[in-house]
């Protein structure tokens, strides 16, 4: 009996899979001691909001909490907030915190997320910003609010919002993109397109195959250089170039690192170590390794995560973690949703003037779905992607769905599809 | 099982629409949630909690004084 609730589970990384993690533990009846620790002072917070309502100036520091104080009392979990985890050691189950502690546990599950990944010409000039923290959102809104000339590095997902955010808010914004349009690693070279012209439209200046070759300024940031030899004049530069996950602490620990923190089918990384969220790469019964940088996926293989650390204490099976990864963007007042996986077949689907449907299909087989202004129609291709019904199927599930539907005229041929009127 | 939305903390994500389509949707005029089924039956029981958990305000409530023994 006290054997048992003794036993120690830690979580590194308190965001949201961590969060996640720490509530699916006491949800699943884990009795022992909890322990949460988290690098930054914060109590836990949303990042989503950061690039939104927060950025915008609708929601204050307050509305961003995860989860309101009270919450963590309740769940008996013993935070150590403001410390970092720097070394791992899996033989003796422990790891030590940056204020020299070492911490013993019974189960590990390492939640530490991601970082923005810095491109080698950024320098530390004032007029730059990244944004993954809420002190960098903090930092971006008040200097946005100087009505600057922005230009955004990177037009992916975050890279976009900050952009629809920023001109929201009454500046002026260019988006320097290094592929042919925006968004298109995530969704498609089509898609990417048919997005990029919901910026034009609202005054969002973007470029697309701009290689940026510098940051121009001497201490305050003036503009970015780019290497065809054009400058766009800036006030301020927000570098949205992806993240890598963060793995500097495991460094030595004996687990295997690769873009991530290699996981089995249960969300495993070694025997008593779990790994969930941002951080975590895990191998599908394809065989295909994969991690999803998107907050669904941290909450639920967070929760996944710790049901199975809590079945291996028992001896109980460990249940494999197959998710239809599932993620949603606001840019401009659209939303846009988007589940499953991507491919190079994507078909764009009209419901009406402004709300489309696109199916991503292999063999002929639907593998993802992405909405503008479509959820419903969303739900009910869920199903479809996961069990990756025949493209036909999700076809008449859009006829289905939607009143009118016509192709989507694409400018510059820039489609590889042919457009498809269903029903 | 007794669910509740929360209109004033609805940021219209939709994502309960994604988990539950059955029992949520966005009011067309308000843009924010409204429930279709208050009292869902069971078996829809998994995807009101996967709602629950995937709405990013946690505007959606659940009660579970009236939890049926399955
Ligand atoms: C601005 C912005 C907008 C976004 N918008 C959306 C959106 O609209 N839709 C969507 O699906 N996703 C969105 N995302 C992505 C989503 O927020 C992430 O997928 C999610 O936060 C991942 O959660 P996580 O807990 O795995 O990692 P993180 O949120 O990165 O949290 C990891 C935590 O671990 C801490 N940590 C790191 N290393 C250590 C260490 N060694 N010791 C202790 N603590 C450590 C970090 O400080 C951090 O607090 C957005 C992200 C950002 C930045
Ligand atoms: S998921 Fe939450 S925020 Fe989103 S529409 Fe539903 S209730 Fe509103």
């Amino acid at each position: 009996m006290t054997a048992r609730s003794k036993r120690r589970a830690v979580v590194v990384g308190a965001s949201v899979a961590g969060v996640s993690a720490v509530e699916a533990l006491r949800d699943g009846g884990f009795e022992g001691d909890v322990i949460l620790v988290g690098a930054e002072a914060h109590m836990p917070y949303d990042r989503p909001p950061l690039s939104k309502q927060l950025l915008a100036g609708a929601w204050d520091t307050e509305q961003v909490m995860l989860r309101p104080a009270a919450r963590y009392s309740e769940l008996d979990v013993e935070l150590r907030l403001g410390v970092s985890a720097t070394s791992l050691d899996v033989s003796a189950r422990a790891i030590n915190l940056d204020n020299g502690e070492a911490l013993r546990y019974d189960r590990l599950l390492i939640a530490t997320g991601a970082n923005p990944r810095l491109p080698g010409f950024v320098r530390p000039l004032e007029g730059v910003h990244l944004l993954r923290t809420l002190g960098e959102a903090l930092g971006l809104r008040s200097a946005l609010l100087r009505r600057p000339r922005v230009v955004v590095i990177g037009a992916g997902f975050i890279g976009s919002e900050v952009a629809a955010t920023a001109r929201g808010m009454g500046c002026e914004v260019t988006v320097l993109e290094a592929l042919a349009s925006p968004m298109a690693q995530a969704l498609g070279a089509a898609v990417g397109e048919k997005l990029g012209r919901l910026h034009s439209e609202h005054g969002v200046v973007v470029v697309c195959n701009a290689t940026v070759a510098g940051l121009v300024g001497d201490g305050v940031v003036e503009a970015v250089q780019l290497e065809d030899g054009s400058r766009v004049p800036a006030d301020v530069v927000i570098v949205g170039t992806g993240v890598s996950p963060a793995t500097a602490w495991l460094e030595g620990a004996g687990l295997a690192v690769s873009d991530g923190v290699e996981c089995d089918q249960f969300c495993r990384a070694a025997p008593h170590v779990y790994a969930a969220g941002d951080v975590a790469r895990w191998a599908q019964s394809t065989g295909k390794s994969v991690r999803v940088e998107h907050w669904t996926n941290a909450v639920e293989q967070g929760r996944h995560a710790a049901h199975n650390l809590i079945a291996s204490l028992h001896g109980l099976t460990q249940r494999p973690y197959a998710p239809t990864p599932y993620f949603w963007s606001d840019q401009h007042g659209r939303k846009i949703h988007f589940v499953g996986w991507s491919s190079s077949e994507a078909e764009i689907l009209a419901l009406d003037e402004t709300r489309i449907v696109v199916l991503y299909a292999r063999d002929e087989r639907l593998c993802g779905a992405l909405t503008l202004d479509a959820p419903r129609a969303l739900a009910m291709l869920r199903p479809l992607v996961a069990r990756e019904a025949p493209l036909a199927d999700a076809r008449a599930t859009v006829a289905a769905a939607g009143p009118a539907r016509r192709p989507i005229p694409m400018e510059n041929g820039v489609s590889p599809q042919p457009h498809r009127l269903v029903g | 099982m007794r669910v509740r939305a929360d209109q004033r903390k609805c940021q219209a994500y939709a994502n309960c629409i994604l988990a539950a389509p059955d029992v949520f949707d966005l009011d067309d005029a308000s843009g924010k949630v409204v429930v279709l089924e208050e009292t869902p039956t069971d078996e829809r029981r998994a995807a009101v909690q996967e709602a629950v958990r995937n709405c990013p305000t946690q505007a959606i409530t659940v009660d579970a004084e009236t939890r049926h023994v399955a």
